[in-house]
């Protein structure tokens, strides 16, 4: 129902939905990329942390994916 | 005139295509023209392409197909799939009129990504009476198929007087049906519905209660359907955000290729608006004397001009400015701190009058017919 797409005319990636459309900054982008039914979420923890050589993430992380399955952004299996 | 080289010019997002005039119903609050039908002509495939195109190159990502009915347009799976190959999020806006399961499979192997159907009305006979067609069971099966084939399910509802007393079954109908997204949309007075306005206004009490029952719903289903209410603007007072402010964000390409605004800026004099034919998007969206008319702020007059919150409204609509005061310039009469506030209090004791008299005028149905009388 929603897409996720980069777009070139705004040099960002969006969601698409009927009647609207997100605009993700690219933090929110790389977190729902990672939302592809094949890791949980302490492996998305380590793949966005191991990516940008941190740690810490996992509140903001966590509390990003609340908003986008409140959105209807992700789903729950 | 208006536009200012100092506005900054922001590339467009909507693109509605509106394909066709031609149309099985007869709405009395069709949003097309009142004389549509001196403008039969259409752009053909190839043009269609090169505009979609165009504007995808821009930066338009959200597509409508609409009308008119756009199933009626032959080549309509071809331009759904050009649009896909070009990225853009696509929905077609029908009256679901013609739409069997064998175009909605097809389409959606085009890569249509959403369908919004169109109902009159939670029953038969008034759904049927007001799109003047017998479409109400083919309409409710259509929206099942569109939901069973996959692809999320947009109902919309325009509402007015005559149907305004439903509220609660149009609510369960959308239910009912399993719709993910509810468009309740108040009917916007332009157009046909401009024509109808004493017939179709509803009285504040009428439309009070049916909020309060939308409201209530819209709670009890979050998470489930998305509800957008589409308010009804005489009843507030301030104007709508017309257009997220005029050429920022939205193209309309009418069926004979004229380039619009806003899809009724048709009504508005001297714009000239360019047509497909002769330009490209891209010049037409920068450089048309149309585009350009009421960008940024400079074409303003009082009370909006020295308005602190000019930049969240824009002033309003100018179709409606034009259509209620006769001058396009003028702060949307809506607003309360219009001078022409008035003009909205007199539709709303006219519409009242209407609807407390015993002899009420019947509808003005939107047919070609009556097309030519304007």
């Amino acid at each position: 129902m929603h897409r996720l797409q980069w777009e070139e005319a705004q040099q960002k990636d969006v969601i698409l939905y009927p009647e609207g459309m997100v605009e993700l900054n690219q933090s929110s982008a790389e977190i729902l990329k990672l939302c592809d039914g094949s890791r949980n979420l302490d492996q998305i923890i380590n793949d966005l942390e191991e990516k940008f050589s941190t740690t810490g993430l996992k509140n903001d992380i966590t509390s990003f994916l609340d908003v986008a399955f409140n959105n209807g952004w992700i789903q729950q299996d | 005139m208006a536009g200012s080289n100092k506005t900054k010019i922001t590339p467009p997002r909507w693109l509605l295509a509106e394909l066709t005039y031609k149309c099985p119903l007869q709405c009395p609050y069709c949003s097309n023209p009142l004389d549509y039908a001196k403008h039969s002509d259409e752009i053909n495939t190839e043009d269609w392409k090169r505009v979609l195109s165009e504007a995808r190159k821009m930066g338009a990502v959200q597509l409508g197909f609409s009308g008119g009915e756009p199933l009626t347009r032959p080549d309509l799976p071809e331009l759904v799939k050009h649009a896909r190959e070009l990225g853009y999020y696509s929905n077609l806006i029908t009256s679901g009129y013609g739409l069997t399961e064998e175009k909605i499979i097809q389409l959606k192997e085009a890569g249509l990504d959403h369908i919004q159907v169109s109902i009159q009305a939670s029953s038969k006979d008034l759904n049927d009476h007001l799109a003047g067609t017998k479409s109400f069971e083919h309409k409710q099966e259509v929206a099942r198929l569109v939901k069973k084939h996959g692809y999320p399910m947009v109902l919309c509802v325009v509402i007015h007087r005559e149907n305004i007393h439903q509220m609660p079954e149009i609510l369960a109908m959308a239910e009912e049906l399993g719709a993910d997204y509810l468009e309740l949309a108040n009917t916007q007075y332009y157009g046909w519905a401009h024509a109808n306005r004493d017939l179709l206004l509803p009285t504040q009490e009428q439309f009070e209660q049916a909020e309060e029952i939308a409201q209530a719903f819209k709670e009890k289903v979050a998470g489930k359907m998305k509800i957008y209410y589409v308010v009804p603007d005489f009843y507030e007072d301030r104007p709508k955000a017309c257009m997220n402010g005029w050429g920022t964000t939205f193209l309309t390409i009418a069926p004979d290729g004229v380039a619009l605004p806003c899809h009724s800026a048709r009504e508005l004099p001297g714009l000239d608006c360019p047509n497909v034919n002769d330009h490209s998007i891209s010049d037409i969206w920068h450089e048309s004397k149309a585009f350009n008319f009421f960008r940024g702020n400079e074409w303003m007059q009082e009370p909006c001009r020295s308005c602190d919150e000019k930049d969240k409204d824009f002033g309003g609509c100018r179709c409606q400015a034009y259509l209620l005061t006769g001058d396009m310039y003028k702060a949307d009469p809506v607003c309360s701190k219009s001078p022409d506030r008035q003009v909205i209090q007199d539709a709303l004791d006219s519409a009242r009058e209407s609807a407390l008299s015993a002899d009420e005028q019947p509808l003005v149905f939107r047919n070609s017919k009556n097309s030519r009388l304007y």
